[in-house]
């Protein structure tokens, strides 16, 4: 198989960036779209050109490294598949494939295909998590958790962190994936004592981060690897609604006792 | 001598012994001591978000641009634990006795031991973090059994466990970041190790990004960096895994363990072409219900449905009845292998054989089978394009774990002061081969356990001179770092990182991968050093080590592993005997099974760099059992 390729090239996130048109031949089926790179940046180096730069490691679809646009489509646009599990059989020989970074304000770019998405690290900070402190666990089958309220929070859990949600959003909106989180630890009963605060904390982050607003596109849902529904979203602004009512609540409370 | 500092008293007393005898560091004090963690996977980000929790100020090193990448996420399988939930005859002792006989007796007891009870507390640990495990319809834990043993002890969390208890790691390394006691380096590679008056004291790193060299001062340092396993390019780890930190520490001096004992796991997607870039593994659960098969026939090529039951070779069941297809991981693959080199293995390039569920649908239906297996059969899907509820699924083995690493103690502590290995990097509990579900016990053991009790002993029981960066063994290890960087870049040779990564790794393959003789060896040892050479004059690298460069992160990398893979065959060429997941062809059983040799080879091996152009130096750890009698294993 033959393919033309379209490559964002950028150096470095001051410098300014442009596609640099590239062939790339004897591609075939069974080869991953990252393979293909790999062949083109084996060419490149022989020529003593810069390889194309984009990130990658587990290259079997959890690790979360990889991604970037082809043809304007987060992961390549295949249902529940990231781009380092995309065969070349889904593409047609001669085809010319455009591929660019993850685009949007919170996640400049490093380099090529390469995106900084330490962003959504500081969102996990501000209340991604359970607090208990090593030694302080109670055993294992103290804590009952039901069958689908484990099921739901697994669901959400197997987000990989790859930003595709972020791209595919016309308004570069992180919600999908704060969603996730909030639904993973926010439905367990584990996650109930800090549950308000951590919605309260990691919508404040995702907002101070530059991440845009969800007007209810769903493109988010439609490219993640991990089909993630974009039901979650909507319990994330149930429990923000409640939460800010809470505390509202609880302000009122203190300033009429 | 090696010291491995194992506490003495009874087997069940030695660790509660140890902890009790250990010196303890006052709260007050803890934010004094700085603690550097390389790697932050399940063992690296365990230890550093515990350590933080304690007080220390912990300073921790990813070459990813977040911890949450690190390969622990890929671990699929499950986790052991000893808790007899399913009142099937578990025990702490049973999970330690399994350990030490699935290691085929190259283990410490005492190590094996503590791990076993360790074993309770991480599941209790990782449910109270929200870690999403499986459950019953009464909402308690489930279980399922897992290669090699005949009880549940496997706690999982769909085919994505690896994923789950490293995002529960993460989410509490971010805790510590958030609250100021974890200081988090990503993109960030350790390209040395610093040691001053016999201690260590600090590392050398390289930022990817602008390619600056930085030195780091710590009282202690923790290696948490993985396994080697792409010493033979294709393998199930990810891309980057590599073995530069362990590597730069040991020609620092620290000891390097058993670097022949490496794991080939049996249930991968067989290689369909010349430019894979990895293997992808299947989780090993996939043998608790599938049934491995090829024909009898030499050369059939009917499709696998059409291939009458009479005619199918269950070789696994045949072989070892009493186990069947849960077998250990290298009986499994070297009976793989060997049913192949006859001739009889299936797919394009005929080295695969068949994984059944036909079976286990008729038994559970489809529904239930999706339900335990629907994202592995998804995955083989993706890549392979076939449907695995239809046709049986094709594996071959590939290399997944390696159970060499630096030598540490009871401590976890090699034999460099203040050097402390954790995970798959240290060699410590798996003996000569690694049962299933036991890895992500072990980085946990170590990070979230074993280091937050021995690190502080360390540091109260020595009085640690302070050092800053302007010491002169900073300087030198930063002006060697960077020398070795640019002689690499002014090679200018005109073969790429990858071609000498390739070859290195079929000829490590070939001589020393699933079966080794003192021949293949020997031929092995007699190609590295050209190999070596080759690398270092003809190596092609553009660009500069001033700016984001992934083919001299790779090119540096790769000439790690050529000096790794020279020191793995020397191991693997002294042991004159099987053992685990080392076969040697001369040291076989009657009826072919691996032939250990305890008179000879009862020892940790633990080799010392002696320089460039010198051979190794061995010393010897012996290995005594006083609990589980040294039998020839045998899972007939």
């Amino acid at each position: 198989m033959k393919f033309t390729l379209r490559i964002w090239r950028q150096k470095s996130r001051e410098a300014p960036g442009k596609f640099v048109t590239y062939q790339v031949d004897g591609i075939t089926p069974d080869m991953s779209f990252l393979e293909m790179l790999d062949v083109l940046n084996e060419e490149l180096l022989a020529r003593g050109e810069d390889p194309v730069a984009f990130e990658h490691d587990c290259r079997e679809g959890i690790c979360g490294s990889c991604g970037f646009l082809i043809n304007g489509l987060a992961h390549g646009g295949r249902r529940g598949t990231t781009v380092c599990q995309l065969s070349m059989r889904f593409f047609k020989d001669g085809e010319t494939l455009t591929l660019e970074p993850w685009r949007a304000r919170a996640f400049p770019v490093v380099r090529d295909l390469i995106v900084d998405r330490s962003a959504f690290d500081r969102i996990i900070q501000a209340g991604g998590f359970i607090s208990a402190p090593v030694g302080s666990a109670p055993d294992a089958n103290a804590i009952l958790v039901p069958k689908d309220i484990a099921d739901t929070a697994f669901e959400a859990a197997a987000c990989i962190g790859c930003g595709a949600c972020v791209a595919a959003c016309p308004n570069a909106s992180a919600m999908l994936f704060t969603a996730a989180k909030l639904v993973h630890l926010n439905v367990l009963p584990q996650g109930q004592p800090q549950r308000y605060q951590r919605t309260l904390n990691m919508v404040a982050a995702m907002e101070a981060e530059g991440f845009g607003s969800c007007t209810n596109h769903g493109e988010c849902a439609a490219v993640c690897p991990k089909e993630i529904p974009l039901e979650f979203i909507g319990r994330m602004n149930r429990d923000l609604r409640r939460a800010i009512f809470r505390r509202r609540f609880e302000r009122w409370r203190d300033a009429t006792q | 001598m090696l010291d491995a500092r194992i506490p003495s008293g009874p087997l069940e007393q030695k660790w509660e012994k140890c902890r009790f005898e250990m010196q303890l560091v006052s709260p007050a004090n803890r934010r004094k001591y700085t603690i550097i963690v390389v790697g932050a996977g399940l063992a690296g980000a365990s230890a550093a978000a515990t350590l933080g929790q304690q007080g220390y100020r912990v300073h921790c090193f990813s070459y990813h641009d977040t911890p949450r990448r690190a390969h622990s996420i890929a671990a699929q399988g499950g986790i052991n634990a000893a808790k007899n939930y399913r009142n099937d005859g578990d025990s702490v002792y049973r999970l330690f006795y399994d350990t030490i006989k699935g290691g085929d007796f190259r283990s410490r007891e005492a190590n094996v031991y503590r791990l076993a009870e360790l074993s309770l507390n991480i599941i209790d640990q990782c449910v109270a973090q929200g870690v999403p495990f499986a459950r019953e319809y009464g909402g308690l834990l489930d279980t399922r059994s897992f290669g090699g043993v005949q009880v549940q002890r496997t706690f999982y969390a769909r085919g994505q466990t690896g994923q789950q208890l490293l995002l529960g790691a993460y989410q509490a390394l971010q805790e510590q970041i958030a609250a100021g006691t974890v200081t988090m380096h990503t993109r960030t590679e350790m390209l040395d190790l610093v040691l001053i008056g016999g201690r260590v004291r600090g590392i050398i790193t390289r930022d990817l990004l602008t390619g600056a060299i930085d030195a780091h001062v710590a009282d202690a340092v923790v290696l948490a960096t993985g396994g080697y396993s792409n010493v033979f390019y294709l393998s199930t780890n990810a891309k980057a895994s590599n073995c530069t930190a362990i590597w730069r520490a040991y020609r620092r001096g620290a000891l390097f363990a058993n670097p022949c004992f490496t794991q080939i796991h049996p249930t991968c997607i067989p290689q369909s072409s010349e430019h894979q870039s990895k293997l992808t593994l299947m989780s090993e659960s996939l043998r608790n219900d599938g049934r491995v098969w090829v024909p009898k026939k030499k050369g059939d090529t009917r499709p696998p449905n059409d291939i009458p039951e009479d005619e199918r070779d269950y070789f696994l069941e045949r072989r070892y009845p009493r186990f069947g297809n849960l077998v250990p991981r290298d009986l499994a693959s070297r009976a793989a292998k060997e049913v192949c080199d006859e001739g009889r293995g299936v797919g394009p390039q005929g080295r695969g054989v068949y994984l059944d569920f036909a079976d286990a649908i008729k038994r559970m239906g489809v529904e239930e089978v999706r339900e335990k297996y629907g994202n592995i059969f998804d995955m083989y899907e993706k890549i392979t394009g076939e449907d695995a509820y239809k046709v049986p699924m094709r594996i071959y083995p590939a290399p997944h774990y390696t159970m060499g690493g630096l030598w540490v103690d009871y401590h976890l502590m090699s034999n460099l002061p203040g050097l402390f290995v954790a995970g798959e990097a240290n060699f410590s509990d798996h003996g000569a081969n690694r049962l299933g579900a036991s890895a992500l016990m072990q980085g946990l053991a170590d990070g979230y356990f074993i280091l937050p009790a021995t690190i502080p002993n360390y540091l109260a029981t020595n009085s640690l001179e302070p050092v800053s960066v302007s010491h002169p063994a900073f300087s030198q290890a930063k002006a060697e770092v960077a020398e070795r960087l640019q002689k690499l870049l002014k090679i200018r040779g005109r073969r790429s990182p990858d071609s000498f990564h390739r070859e290195l790794g079929k000829l490590m393959w070939d001589k020393c991968g699933m079966t080794r003789s003192a021949q293949s060896l020997r031929e092995a040892l007699a190609r590295l050093p050209e190999l070596r050479q080759e690398f270092w004059e003809n190596l092609a690298l553009v660009g500069t080590g001033e700016e984001l460069n992934q083919s001299l992160e790779k090119a540096n990398r790769v000439s790690d592993f050529l000096e790794l893979a020279e020191l793995m065959c020397i191991d693997a060429l002294h042991r004159e005997e099987s053992c685990g997941c080392h076969f040697r062809i001369e040291s076989q059983t009657p009826d072919e099974e691996a032939k250990r040799d305890d008179e000879r080879f009862c020892y940790v091996a633990a080799w010392e760099w002696k320089g460039p152009d010198r051979a190794p130096e061995l010393h010897k750890e012996p290995l005594t059992f006083e609990y589980v009698h040294l039998t020839q294993r045998s899972y007939k």
